[in-house]
């Protein structure tokens, strides 16, 4: 697990890091350490696999994506793990994840869409299915946006 | 094809700049200097337009995304059947929880769809059982992934 400092780190992380000369020095300042323990520290964070990505993350509506559908796919079983594969390598498909089906929702492949627009979004569906020959398939554009933000781990950790 | 509301179309040099931000962010004491060497440009001209791309709202944050199961957390996904009158007062109960961090309303009849992330799944159980109380809600699904065939939140420009 995570030691004290490095809970600090994630913490001073996951917010917004300024867009100024020495971002991660003002950072350390604010944890009291050397900026050069902060940058071996978030090294070894992304190593450890810890950190999925760092970086900016866009607004995708307002870079030209904007529609995004989900699909949920019911699939055979034995069929599921090339079905995932094989949807996995569209580069309109971001995510892409089994999930336990329901009795009240059968579905338990889950796939995510981004592009310009629904019809987009259905042309790239149909293509799924045609790839992966899952065809029972429900498309769920999103509505509205009620809230998006990022994770806020050890806030307890927090120095802001 | 420009996408924006408001302000200049983005140029090469600003898509270029987005894809490099996104997925290869310099961990190092000048970050800024080294995408603009790679760019040719000025570490100030890097800074300009990118608080420029945050101010017109394209960039959303710049910061660490973390795996959360990495992190001792688990996630899920939850899809509810809410009556359109309820949804206000829904969507209230659910967002104050800080391990929702992604609420849409989606067209089914399961129409609202939500993340969670908390220390537990018990937690999360018992967070989705009071929610349930509370709202009156009764059908609230909770699908956690069995497996990742892939997650990518770059977005080529």
């Amino acid at each position: 697990m995570l030691t004290e400092l490095e809970q600090k780190v994630v913490a001073s992380l996951q917010g917004d890091i300024p867009i100024s000369e020495r971002p991660f020095l003002e950072i350390a300042r604010k944890l009291e350490i050397e900026e050069e323990t902060l940058l071996n520290i978030l090294k070894d964070l992304r190593d450890r696999g810890i950190i999925r990505r760092f970086g900016a993350t866009l607004r995708h509506q307002k870079s030209g994506f904007r529609a995004n559908a989900m699909v949920a796919w019911q699939v055979d079983e034995k069929r599921i793990e090339k079905a995932g594969r094989t949807m996995a390598s569209f580069s309109e498909v971001t995510h892409c994840y089994r999930r336990d089906p329901n009795p009240l929702w059968p579905f338990n492949l889950y796939t995510m869409i981004h592009a310009r627009d629904e019809a987009t979004c259905r042309a790239i569906a149909r293509r799924l299915s045609l790839e992966s020959g899952v065809d029972i398939y429900q498309l769920l554009f999103s509505r509205h946006e009620l809230k998006k933000t990022s994770m806020q781990y050890f806030p307890e950790a927090d120095t802001d | 094809m420009s996408a924006f509301s408001k302000g200049a179309p983005m140029d090469d040099l600003d898509r270029e700049l987005l894809n490099r931000v996104q997925s290869d962010f310099p961990i190092a004491s000048r970050p800024y200097a080294a995408i603009a060497g790679d760019l040719g440009i000025t570490e100030a001209q890097v800074i300009q337009r990118l608080k420029a791309l945050k101010a017109r709202g394209i960039i959303r944050r710049i910061g660490g995304n973390f795996v959360p199961h990495k992190l001792g957390f688990v996630s899920t996904l939850c899809a509810a059947k809410v009556p359109e009158e309820k949804l206000e007062s829904f969507a209230e109960t659910v967002n104050r929880y800080p391990g929702v961090t992604h609420n849409y309303t989606r067209d089914n009849p399961f129409n609202v769809w939500f993340t969670f992330i908390a220390p537990s799944m018990e937690e999360i159980d018992a967070n989705l059982e009071a929610i349930s109380r509370e709202t009156g809600v009764r059908e609230i699904l909770n699908l956690p992934a069995t497996k990742v065939f892939k997650i990518r939140a770059h977005f080529d420009l």
